[in-house]
C-alpha cells in the first residue's frame, strides 16, 4: 500500500504483472481499489435507501399498529431473518430474487430512464448493483428494524398520551412525537445497516458481476465491492498481490469501523435519553 | 302456581356497525380486487410482487377515500399512512417466507440417507446425487464451533462480568471496543487471522485457524448479550451476597452468575448461531477439504458453508442441488439454535 500511495484508493486498475510461473511480466503491477470502493458505497447506499424505509415502517407497525396476537410471531420471524447465514441470501438472491429484480430494473429503466442514474449504456440488466443492493437491503432489514423498534419503544408514554388527548390521530401522534424522538436513533440504526452492507462479502460475490470500472449506472450488470474483490483475487494471488489485498481489507475495516462508531454514538444517545 | 316467566333482554351491541354502514367497506374491497386485477392486466406490473404492489396502491387509495369521505382530511391521511405502513411491514416478512420455501423445495431433492454418512473425498462434482455427502463438512463445522466456543465464551463472559460487576476504570473503553468489534465485517476477521498466523510463516490451512477467526466474530456477540443479561439481575441479590460477608468474587461466582445462568446460555447459543453460517472467514483459513478430518491442527478441514461455496463455484447441476441440500442442513442447524435460544430467553422472564 505504501508503494502505491494515494493512487491505491483512487486508481481504477487492478493488474498483477507476476505470472503464474513466478516470472515478472513487462508492465509494472498496478493496484487500485477506486472502482471497488465506489462500488461498495453505491451498493451499500442502494441497500440503505431501499431497506431503511421498509424497516422504519416495520418498526412502527410492530410498535403501534400490529394486533397483539401476531406481534410475537412477527418479531420472531424478523429476528430469525437476522440469523440466516449470508451465503443463503446470496444463493436465494441469485436464484429467486434475480429474475424478478431484473424485471423491475427493466421497468425502472423504461419509465425513469431519463434520470442518469437509471440509464444503461448496454441493455444488460442481470447481476447489476441494483440487484445486489436489493439483496443487501433484505439482509439489513432485520438489524435496522430491531434497532428502530427498540428506539421507538423508548418514546415516553406520557407524551404519546398527551398527543392523543389533544385529539391527534395515530399518524399525527407518530409524526409529532415518535419520529422526532427516535430520529437520531433511527439514523444510527441506518448507519449500522450501512456498515453491514459495506462489509458483506459472499452475498455480493454470488450476485454481482464483478468488473473493474467505476459504474454509476446502477441497473447495468457490472460493479463490485472491496470485500468481493478480496475473495475474487485471493485464490491465485502472488505474495505481493496478497499484500495489496490486505491493504484493501484494512481500508474496508477502517471504513466500517468509522461508520459503526458514529452509529453506536447516535443509538446510545437516544436510548439513554428515553430512560 | 305459575312463576312469572322472566324474559332476558338480548345483549345489544350498539357500537357495532350495522349492515347498512358496512356497504361502503364491501364496495371498497370489491374496488380493490377489481383495481388490482386491472393494474396487473393492463400495466407493467407483473408477477407476485407486481400483484402485491397493485394491491397496496388500490387498498391505500380506497381506504383513504373512504376515511376521507366519512371523517375528514386528518382521518384520510391517517388511513393512507396506516395502509402504507402495514404493507411495507408485510414486505419485510415476505423474503423470509420465500427463502424458507425455496430452501425446503430445492433442498429436499438432494438429501438422501448417505448424505450424512459419506464425504466428498471420492466423489467428483458431476457425480449423481446419491454419491458423496457432507459428513466432512458437518464434522468440520462442529469441531470449529466447539473450539471457537471454548475460546470466546470464557473471554466474552469475563468481559461482561468486568463491565457489569467490577466496573473498572477501563469499562468505557472496553464497551466501546466490543461495540466496534461487533460491526467488523466477517471477511476482515478471516484476513486478520491469515495475515497474523498463516501468511509467510509456512503454516498451512487448518481447522484451528478457522475456529480462531470464528471466535473473533463470536466474542462481541457473547459479550454484549451476556452484559445485557447480567444488567437484568436485581441489585438486591448482589447486596444480599455482600451483606452475608461474601467477598465480591464469591458474590459474583455463587450468586450473580447462577442467577443469570439461562441468560448466559442464551448468549452462548446466539453467539454460535452467529458463526455457524459464516463463510468468508473460513475461505482464508481452513482450506476447505473434501475428506473427513477429525484433527483440527493438521490439514485442511471442510465446513458446511465452505462445502456450499465449493458446490456453487463448480456450477454443475448436481453440485447445485448439493449446495441447496447443504444449505437446508445449515438452515436447520441455525434454526434449532435460534429457537432454543428464544425458548431459554422466554422461561427466564
Amino acid at each position: 500500500m505504501a508503494r502505491e500511495g494515494l493512487s491505491f484508493i483512487t486508481g481504477y486498475e487492478w493488474y498483477s504483472s507476476i505470472n503464474s510461473d513466478g516470472s515478472t511480466g513487462e508492465d509494472p503491477s498496478v493496484y487500485g481499489i477506486g472502482a471497488m470502493l465506489i462500488g461498495t458505497i453505491i451498493t451499500a447506499l442502494i441497500a440503505v435507501s431501499i431497506g431503511v424505509p421498509i424497516s422504519i415502517a416495520a418498526a412502527l407497525y410492530l410498535n403501534f399498529y400490529v394486533p397483539t396476537a401476531i406481534r410475537g410471531f412477527l418479531v420472531g420471524v424478523i429476528d430469525l431473518m437476522a440469523a440466516f447465514p449470508s451465503i443463503l441470501f446470496g444463493l436465494w438472491g441469485f436464484n429467486v430474487l434475480m429474475p424478478s429484480g431484473e424485471y423491475w430494473a427493466k421497468l425502472l429503466h423504461k419509465y425513469l430512464g431519463w434520470i442518469p442514474l437509471f440509464d444503461v449504456s448496454t441493455p444488460f440488466f442481470s447481476r447489476s448493483p441494483f440487484i445486489a443492493g436489493l439483496v443487501l437491503a433484505i439482509m439489513i432489514i432485520p438489524i435496522v428494524t430491531s434497532i428502530a423498534r427498540e428506539v421507538f419503544s423508548q418514546t415516553p408514554l406520557d407524551r404519546i398520551q398527551a398527543a392523543y388527548a389533544l385529539g391527534a390521530t395515530k399518524w399525527t401522534m407518530i409524526r409529532a412525537v415518535v419520529l422526532p424522538f427516535g430520529y437520531s436513533g433511527v439514523v444510527g440504526g441506518a448507519m449500522l445497516g450501512l456498515g453491514r452492507a459495506m462489509g458483506e462479502t459472499v452475498a455480493v460475490f454470488t450476485v454481482l458481476n464483478i468488473i473493474f470500472q467505476a459504474n454509476f449506472q446502477i441497473l447495468l450488470g457490472a460493479g463490485g465491492n472491496v470485500a468481493s474483490l478480496i475473495i475474487l483475487k485471493f485464490g491465485e494471488a502472488s505474495a505481493e498481490e496478497i499484500k495489496a489485498l490486505m491493504a484493501a481489507g484494512l481500508i474496508l475495516f477502517l471504513l466500517t469501523l468509522l461508520v459503526n462508531m458514529l452509529a453506536d454514538l447516535l443509538v446510545s444517545r437516544t436510548v439513554k435519553q428515553g430512560r | 302456581m305459575s312463576t312469572a316467566t322472566l324474559t332476558y333482554p338480548k345483549p345489544q351491541k350498539p357500537w357495532r356497525p350495522k349492515q347498512r354502514d358496512l356497504i361502503p367497506t364491501y364496495l371498497g374491497v370489491l374496488v380493490v380486487l377489481l383495481g388490482t386485477w386491472a393494474l396487473v392486466e393492463f400495466t407493467g406490473f407483473a408477477g407476485k410482487l407486481g400483484a402485491f404492489a397493485s394491491a397496496v396502491i388500490c387498498t391505500t387509495a380506497v381506504s383513504t377515500l373512504l376515511a376521507g369521505r366519512s371523517r375528514g382530511t386528518q382521518a384520510a391521511k391517517n388511513a393512507a399512512v396506516a395502509s402504507i405502513i402495514t404493507s411495507l411491514a408485510l414486505l419485510a416478512v415476505f423474503p423470509v417466507i420465500s427463502i424458507l420455501g425455496t430452501v425446503l423445495i430445492r433442498g429436499t431433492k438432494g438429501i438422501y440417507v448417505g448424505f450424512f454418512t459419506t464425504d466428498m473425498g471420492l466423489a467428483s462434482v458431476n457425480d449423481p446425487l446419491n454419491v458423496g455427502g457432507i459428513l466432512h463438512a458437518i464434522v468440520g463445522t462442529f469441531i470449529m464451533i466447539i473450539i471457537a466456543t471454548l475460546v470466546s465464551v470464557p473471554l466474552g463472559i469475563s468481559t461482561a462480568i468486568y463491565l457489569t460487576e467490577i466496573r473498572g476504570p477501563g469499562s468505557i473503553l472496553i464497551r466501546f471496543l466490543v461495540q466496534a468489534m461487533s460491526g467488523v465485517p466477517s471477511i476482515v476477521a478471516g484476513l486478520f487471522i491469515y495475515s497474523a498466523i498463516i501468511s509467510g510463516s509456512g503454516r498451512g490451512f487448518n481447522g484451528l485457524w478457522g475456529a480462531l477467526a470464528l471466535a473473533i466474530l463470536m466474542l462481541p456477540t457473547v459479550a454484549r448479550t451476556a452484559e445485557e443479561v447480567l444488567l437484568l439481575i436485581a441489585e438486591d441479590l448482589r447486596e444480599a451476597g455482600l451483606a452475608l460477608g461474601a467477598t465480591q468474587w464469591r458474590t459474583v461466582a455463587m450468586v450473580v452468575v447462577p442467577a443469570a445462568k439461562s441468560g448466559l446460555i442464551t448468549a452462548i447459543i446466539l453467539g454460535i448461531a452467529r458463526i455457524a453460517g459464516e463463510t468468508a472467514p473460513l475461505l482464508f483459513t481452513t482450506g476447505g477439504g473434501d475428506v473427513t478430518n477429525l484433527n483440527p491442527v493438521d490439514g485442511v478441514m471442510g465446513s458446511i458453508p465452505f462445502a456450499i461455496w465449493k458446490a456453487l463455484i463448480s456450477g454443475s447441476a448436481e453440485s447445485n442441488a448439493r449446495a441447496w441440500a447443504s444449505i437446508l442442513v445449515l438452515l436447520a442447524l441455525v434454526m434449532i439454535l435460534f429457537f432454543s435460544a428464544r425458548r431459554l430467553g422466554k422461561t427466564r422472564r
